[in-house]
């Protein structure tokens, strides 16, 4: 076990920021020993929105110096809120909703921050204690119902228990392998008296997340990394959770090996790099999958193996012995089995990893991957990340996101919906800083992108905070528009509008003979335009652009990026035929990955 | 897949054993059986969960069950090192004619009747699942009219309690 786990009160005296005084006893409601509890742990900002069980905690709110309440238009559009301000700043995000529907329309982003591992705290009322169980008015088992998607929840109906248990929920949220925690508390404990003191001791006998690495494991992971001769680095969105990257930096200097980083860990690697690259996966560059397929060692970072990485999982990686870091032990051996285990913090394990390899390289020198790197850059001469021009003139959508990306620059932050236009932003705009790209990878929840991308601008004002979005995924939460309009957070929004579902469109052209089922949206090029993007953003208070030629594209992201005093949107619309590439085809081996349309690598001729 | 006996301490509060169930649940294992119940410590409960499991995935479920939250420590009992029992309630048709043939079931069982009726008894018996197996089937002839049964409880044979050193950690925290 190492390291001895810190005590609760140790762990209680840290969640203490400086300038909160100790507090003993004190009588207040148990809604102002909320907001205590809330400003005590260090929130800065809420995004949420009132209704009869939560009323009582919006009153003593209302008056805190501390604590900003940003008031979002759909609970779900407060819960990514707080999903990309704890994806942009590391902190916990956090969110509140009343009892019943408030409460079920968490349930998504919920679901969201406990595949991608966000910390995050959830506030929701609950029925009156007595009432509990009756049916009765706005009553949802919410508690029940995020069972399967929460870290951990709490259901609270005594006051005493506020402080300890919000203390608890912050702790549980933001360490070990981080994840969104609930605290639904009766509208009876809110109205009750009690008190409140602080710091809190926390009572979690059974929560005791490993974070320091086992030196032997280590030792035998830099043996095989000093001796592997097609080494390759398989780092996931642990490393950024950790903030590894600088750490990361040194071993994959040392190492030589070549480095992936998948969709959840584009930017914990500079993509200028030259070990880099790029992502593996479904929708990887031919030589981050190439590389993992030969590879003799992958050593898995903060990654666990997802099936849109692997493929066909009994044909991922087969030469490679696998050395497989995580701080969480259920993840190592879960799909693949692992012939080196370390669990730990990866930041820790990488920062021990480092010195223990330049101990095994003294011993036996530097590693021998000349020729692994001639294969590499063969791959990487003959299969270069590209797309071709469209078929009917129109936009193409990759043009448009690498234009951004190069205008907006590596220091913009990029939120992604989910679809084609992510896989496009994952792969054409080059990160360089880790918390730089924000999506929803696990659970691939359209409509992630704008109240994501407005929480991470409320985390990170002082950055470009670029949405990147679809015209389906967009149509699902733009309604928080009207919060970054009126709550002065100035995000920009991408737009690329294909007019259809582009991602299942592409599936339907490839897999289902072309028969586009329900998936035209109709806005777009000569169709109704319903609805008009351009009139939306206005009537939202926002800037609307609209680009269909290739020569307005720079001049409209410059223009965009010119508007600092209102959230942008340009509409830009591009070719519905455009397709991601490349591909490995679901439940297929990612030796079969195709370049592009009935393009397959030929590996024999490398091999 | 074998089967595989976990004690699982857990701490005393509400909506624990929802958590264990759902989990297995949804990571699609299969409960062969559950018991639930106090310990000799008040803030720790003992589930005493059998499941039907391959190696890997046992180590899973184990891996998976030590995440929540509530979860203090998980034991593997192997049947060779522990003692493990059933509870059965079994209601039998017995009536003048062929009650003296179910009490001789019951003796050679060691199990005692509960309730007695003229035409029905109640049976009692504690064992192995194999032995309580082997007492149905002789109990069948005479009409079985209702069975209940408890999940398997279990616990390692020797002195070592594995309930101590769980508590200290509870007590400290």
């Amino acid at each position: 076990m190492g390291q001895p786990n810190p005590t609760p009160a140790q762990v209680a005296a840290r969640t203490t920021p400086r300038g909160v005084d100790r507090v003993v006893g004190e009588q207040v409601t148990g809604a102002e020993s909320i907001v205590r509890s809330l400003e005590a742990v260090g929130v800065e900002n809420v995004f949420g929105i009132p209704g009869g069980a939560i009323l009582p905690t919006y009153d003593p709110l209302m008056d805190s110096a501390k604590v900003r309440h940003i008031l979002v238009r759909h609970e779900q559009g407060g819960g990514h809120a707080a999903s990309g301000y704890a994806h942009a700043t590391g902190k916990v995000g956090v969110t509140m909703a009343t009892s019943g529907p408030g409460a079920t329309n968490l349930v998504t982003p919920i679901a969201d921050a406990n595949m991608d591992s966000i910390p995050m705290v959830a506030i929701t009322g609950q029925v009156a204690a007595p009432a509990i169980g009756t049916d009765a008015f706005q009553e949802a088992d919410i508690v029940g119902i995020t069972m399967p998607v929460t870290k951990h929840s709490y259901l609270v109906t005594d006051p005493d228990e506020i402080p300890r248990t919000i203390a608890e929920a912050f702790h549980i949220a933001s360490t070990g392998r981080p994840g969104p925690v609930l605290v639904d508390i009766a509208k009876s404990a809110m109205q009750e008296r009690t008190t409140f003191s602080w710091p809190q001791e926390l009572a979690l006998p059974g929560y005791h997340p490993v974070t320091k690495p086992h030196a032997k494991q280590v030792r035998e992971a830099a043996r095989l990394l000093a001796t592997a001769r097609r080494p390759v680095l398989y780092v996931g969105g642990g490393v950024i959770r950790s903030g590894a990257s600088a750490a990361l930096r040194r071993l994959v200097d040392l190492s030589g090996a070549a480095v992936v980083t998948t969709l959840m860990a584009r930017g914990s690697v500079p993509d200028s790099h030259p070990q880099h690259l790029g992502m593996p996966g479904m929708h990887g560059t031919v030589p981050a999958v190439a590389a993992l397929q030969k590879a003799d060692l992958v050593v898995a970072l903060g990654a666990r193996f997802d099936d849109r990485v692997t493929g066909k999982l009994s044909s991922f990686a087969p030469h490679a012995a696998i050395v497989h870091a995580d701080i969480d032990p259920a993840e190592i051996g879960k799909n693949r089995a692992v012939d080196v285990p370390i669990v730990g913090d990866l930041r820790e394990v990488i920062e021990e990893l480092v010195p223990a390899l330049q101990t095994e390289q003294d011993r036996v020198g530097k590693p021998d991957v000349e020729a692994w790197w001639h294969q590499i850059d063969t791959w990487r001469e003959t299969y270069p990340l590209g797309f071709s021009a469209t078929a009917d003139g129109h936009l193409a959508p990759q043009h448009v996101i690498s234009r951004l990306g190069e205008i907006a620059g590596p220091d913009a932050i990029y939120v992604a919906g989910v679809g084609q236009h992510q896989m496009w932003a994952a792969q054409f705009i080059r990160y360089e800083r880790p918390n730089t790209w924000i999506n929803s990878g696990g659970l691939g929840t359209m409509g992630y992108s704008v109240p994501a991308a407005m929480g991470a601008k409320v985390g990170e004002p002082d950055r470009d905070v670029w949405a990147i979005d679809g015209d389906g995924c967009f149509q699902m939460t733009n309604q928080e528009l009207a919060t970054c309009a009126i709550n002065d957070i100035p995000i920009k929004v991408a737009l690329i509008n294909n007019s259809s579902l582009g991602m299942v469109r592409q599936w339907q052209t490839l897999f289902y003979n072309q028969r586009y089922s329900n998936t035209d949206l109709h806005t777009g090029h000569g169709t109704v335009r319903i609805p008009d993007f351009v009139k939306l953003a206005e009537a939202y208070g926002c800037v609307g652009i609209r680009v269909e030629h290739e020569s307005e594209v720079d001049d409209a992201i410059k223009r965009a990026n010119e508007i600092d005093d209102r959230p942008v949107v340009v509409d830009f619309n591009v070719s519905r035929d455009a397709m991601v590439w490349p591909m490995v085809a679901a439940g297929v081996s990612n030796d079969d990955i195709q370049y592009a349309r009935g393009i397959s690598p030929a590996w024999d001729r490398e091999d | 897949m074998s089967r595989h006996t976990l004690s699982v301490l857990v701490e005393n509060k509400p909506g624990v054993l929802t958590r264990v169930a759902g989990l297995f649940a949804r990571r699609a294992f299969n409960i062969h059986s559950l018991a639930v119940g106090p310990t000799e410590h008040q803030e720790i409960s003992r589930i005493t969960v059998v499941v039907d499991v391959d190696e890997h995935p046992l180590e899973q479920v184990t891996k998976q069950l030590n995440k929540l939250v509530h979860v203090i420590k998980i034991v593997e009992l192997d049947a060779e090192v522990s003692v493990q029992r059933e509870l059965l309630l079994v209601k039998v048709k017995a009536d003048a004619s062929t009650r003296s043939g179910v009490l001789e079931v019951v003796e050679l069982f060691r199990a005692h009747v509960v309730d007695v009726v003229p035409d029905t008894v109640v049976i009692e018996a504690t064992g192995t699942a194999a032995k309580l197996d082997a007492l149905l089937a002789s109990l069948e002839p005479y009409g079985v009219r209702e069975i209940v049964k408890s999940g398997t409880l279990a616990v390692g044979r020797g002195s070592r309690s594995i309930t101590d050193r769980a508590l200290d950690r509870v007590r400290s925290a």
